[in-house]
C-alpha cells in the first residue's frame, strides 16, 4: 500500500510498497482511509522534536475511511461502514476514560504515561502507526470511530478528527463568561476554531495574534474578530494590555505550541539548540497578558522536557492554566450537532487538496506556510479529488 | 468580564454553550470516586509480537501497542537505555533524542545497503518550495553550502 515513511528531520519519504497492517487485537479495525489531513502537530515530529520519532514511522492521526476489517470482538461498527477516527486512541475502561479523559487513556501508549496512545505521533504516544497512508490499524474500534452522520461531506468529517474538537476544547478550557475578551495566539486551523468557538460560549471580544497576514484575514472574516499581526507590535504583551483598558485579557490561549516564533532567544534554545522542549514564546506572551486571575488555556503542543515559562508571573498573578490534547469523542456529539445546524463550517479551512503522493511537498508548504497554505488534505490515490 | 456585556447576538451561535458552571475542572464531567488505584479490566492483552519498551512508570505493556518500527542498531541501544530511566529525568530523554538523531544516519545507510539512493530533494520537498519561495531555498541552500565549503577548507587547512 502507500504510505508515508518518516526517514528524519524534515524528510519525508512516499512508500509504494508497504505493508496492508493486520488485525492484532480482537478489538482492531482496519480502516482504508478516505481523507488525511497534515496538522501542526504533525510539525513538531517532522522538525524532529519529538524524542522517540523512528525512522520508518508513518504519521498522520487525522483522518477519516471505511472499515475493511474489524476483529470478533467489534460490534459498534460494520465492514463498510465510514467513520469519523478520533485522534486518541483510547480503551473506554480505564479510570481515565471513565471520566471521559480519553487523550489521557492508560492502556493504549506503553512508552509515556503522559497521554494516550495517538497514531502516527512517534513512540512518545505508543508507537502507532498513522493515517497519511491507504490502511491503518485503529485499536479500541468499538470505542473511538464513530459513523459518519448521512450527508456529513468527508471534508466536514475529517475536520472532527482533531482540529475543531481541540479548538473548541480550547474555548471550553477558557472557562469563559458572558462578555469576557478572549486573546488566541495563533491563527492556524486550532486557532481558527478557537476563536470561532469562543462566541458559543459567550464571549465579549475575540482578538487574534499571528503572523501570517494572509491566516489574519481568513480568520478576520471566518470567526468575526479583531486580528493583529505580531510582527507589526513593538511590545505585543503591552500592546493588549493597552487594548484592554491596561488590565489584560480575561482568557488567553494558546493555539502555537513549540514551534513559536517571535522571540529570539525562545527560538534558538527551543526550536535549533533543543534546551526546552520547542519555543514558548505563545505562552509566555499569554500568561504575561491575562489579567491577573485570568485564565490561560494550551493547546499547543510541547515536548515533554520542559521550558522556559515565567512561572513566578503565573504565581503572582493567580493565573489559572488549564491543558489538554482534546479528548474528541467528548466532544464529537455535540460538535457534530453545531455542524448540521450551521454553526460551524469546518471545511472552509481546507485550502489544499494534494495527492498523498506527494506529502513531502505537502508537508514542506505547510510547515513553510507557503502558497497562503490553511489546511492541507491529502488525497488517496483511490479517491477521486 | 467586562461590566457591560456586549451584544452578540448577530453572531451565530452566540453563547449557545455559555455554562456559568465552567469551573477549572470542567473537562472532568464524569468525576469518579477515589481512591484509585491501577487495574486491567477487561482490556485483554495484544500478544506481544514485538520489542516494546514501557516506560518504568507503569508495571506492564499497555493493553494495546503501536506495531511501528521496533528498537534496533545503536539508536536501539540508546533507547533501551532510556527506557531503564524515568519520564522525569534527563538520563531518559536526551538519549532518545539523541538516538533519533542516530536513527536518521542508520536510515540512509540501511537504503544504501538496500541498493537505494534516497531522493533527499523529494523527499525535503524542495520541488514544491522552489514553486512556491524560490528565494527561501536558495537562501538555504546558500548557507548549507558555505558552511560545508568552510568544513572542508577547515580540514584541509589543518591538514
Ligand atoms: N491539544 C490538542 O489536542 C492539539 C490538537 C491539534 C493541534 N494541537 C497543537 O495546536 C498548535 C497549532 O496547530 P495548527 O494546526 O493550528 O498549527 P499551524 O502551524 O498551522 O499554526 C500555528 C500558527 O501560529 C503562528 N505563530 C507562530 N508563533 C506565534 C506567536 N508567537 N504568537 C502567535 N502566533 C504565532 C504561526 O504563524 C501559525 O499560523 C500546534 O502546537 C499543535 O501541535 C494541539
Ligand atoms: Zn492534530
Ligand atoms: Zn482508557
Amino acid at each position: 500500500m502507500l504510505a508515508t515513511n518518516y526517514r528524519g528531520k524534515r524528510r519525508i519519504r512516499v512508500d509504494r510498497d508497504a505493508p496492508i497492517p493486520e488485525i492484532q487485537h480482537t478489538q482492531d479495525a482496519i480502516i482504508k482511509v478516505t481523507r488525511t489531513c497534515i496538522c501542526g502537530s504533525d510539525l513538531h515530529l517532522y522538525n524532529g522534536n519529538v524524542p522517540d520519532t523512528r525512522v520508518g514511522s508513518v504519521f498522520g492521526h487525522e483522518f477519516v475511511g471505511i472499515v475493511s476489517e474489524i476483529g470478533n470482538d467489534v460490534t459498534n461498527i460494520k465492514v463498510g461502514d465510514q467513520v469519523i477516527v478520533p485522534f486518541n486512541i483510547a480503551c473506554g475502561e480505564c479510570i481515565f476514560c471513565e471520566q471521559e479523559l480519553y487523550a489521557s487513556c492508560h492502556e493504549s501508549n506503553a512508552q509515556s504515561t503522559a497521554l494516550s496512545g495517538i497514531f502516527g505521533y512517534s513512540h512518545l504516544a505508543g508507537g502507532h502507526q498513522g493515517g497519511q497512508a491507504e490502511y491503518v490499524r485503529v485499536p479500541y474500534a468499538n470505542v473511538g470511530p464513530m459513523v459518519i452522520p448521512e450527508n456529513m461531506d468527508l471534508d466536514d468529517a475529517v475536520l472532527l478528527a482533531d482540529i475543531l474538537p481541540t479548538g473548541y476544547q480550547a474555548a471550553e478550557m477558557g472557562g469563559i463568561q458572558k462578555g469576557d475578551t478572549v486573546v488566541v495566539f495563533g491563527a492556524g486551523p486550532v486557532g481558527i476554531m478557537a476563536a470561532k468557538c469562543a462566541w458559543l460560549f459567550g464571549a465579549g471580544r475575540v482578538i487574534v495574534i499571528d503572523k501570517e497576514e494572509y491566516r489574519l484575514d481568513f480568520v478576520r472574516q471566518y470567526a468575526n474578530c479583531e486580528v493583529y499581526n505580531f510582527l507589526s507590535l513593538e511590545d505585543p504583551v503591552r500592546f493588549i494590555k493597552q487594548i484592554t483598558d491596561w488590565v489584560g485579557a480575561d482568557v488567553c490561549i494558546d493555539a502555537v505550541g513549540a514551534e513559536a516564533a517571535g522571540d529570539a532567544l525562545q527560538t534558538i534554545t527551543g526550536r535549533k539548540l533543543l534546551l526546552q522542549a520547542g519555543s514558548a514564546t505563545a505562552l509566555q506572551w499569554a500568561i504575561n497578558s491575562v489579567k491577573k486571575g485570568g485564565i490561560v488555556s494550551v493547546v499547543g503542543v510541547y515536548g515533554p522536557t520542559g521550558n522556559l515559562v515565567p512561572i513566578g508571573n503565573v504565581v503572582n498573578k493567580g493565573i489559572t492554566i488549564r491543558a489538554g490534547q482534546a479528548s474528541v469523542k467528548r466532544l464529537l456529539p455535540r460538535l457534530i450537532k453545531h455542524l448540521q445546524d450551521g454553526i460551524i463550517n469546518p471545511k472552509e479551512l481546507i485550502t489544499h487538496r494534494i495527492p498523498l503522493e506527494e506529502a513531502a511537498d505537502a508537508y514542506r508548504m505547510f510547515s513553510g506556510k507557503l502558497d497562503y497554505m490553511i489546511k492541507p488534505v491529502l488525497i488517496l490515490p483511490t479517491v477521486s479529488l | 468580564m467586562n461590566n457591560e456585556i456586549k451584544d452578540n447576538s448577530h453572531i451565530k451561535g452566540w453563547g449557545i454553550d455559555a455554562d456559568p458552571k465552567n469551573d477549572p475542572t470542567y473537562p472532568i464531567q464524569h468525576r469518579k470516586e477515589g481512591p484509585f488505584k491501577y487495574e486491567r479490566k477487561d482490556q485483554k492483552q495484544q500478544p506481544i509480537t514485538q520489542e516494546v519498551l514501557h516506560s518504568n512508570e507503569r508495571p506492564n505493556v499497555s493493553a494495546v501497542y503501536g506495531l511501528g518500527p521496533e528498537p534496533s542498531g545503536l539508536s536501539g541501544k540508546l533507547r533501551r537505555f532510556a527506557f531503564e530511566h524515568g519520564e522525569g529525568e534527563f538520563s531518559h530523554w536526551i538519549p532518545l533524542i539523541l538516538a533519533d538523531r542516530v536513527n536518521a544516519i542508520e536510515g540512509v545507510l540501511d537504503d544504501l545497503k538496500n541498493g537505494k539512493f534516497p531522493n533527499i530533494i523529494i523527499e525535503k520537498g524542495w520541488p514544491a518550495q522552489w514553486k512556491h519561495d524560490k528565494k527561501g531555498l536558495i537562501k538555504k541552500l546558500s548557507i548549507y553550502t558555505a558552511i560545508t565549503v568552510g568544513t572542508i577548507w577547515l580540514i584541509v587547512r589543518k591538514k
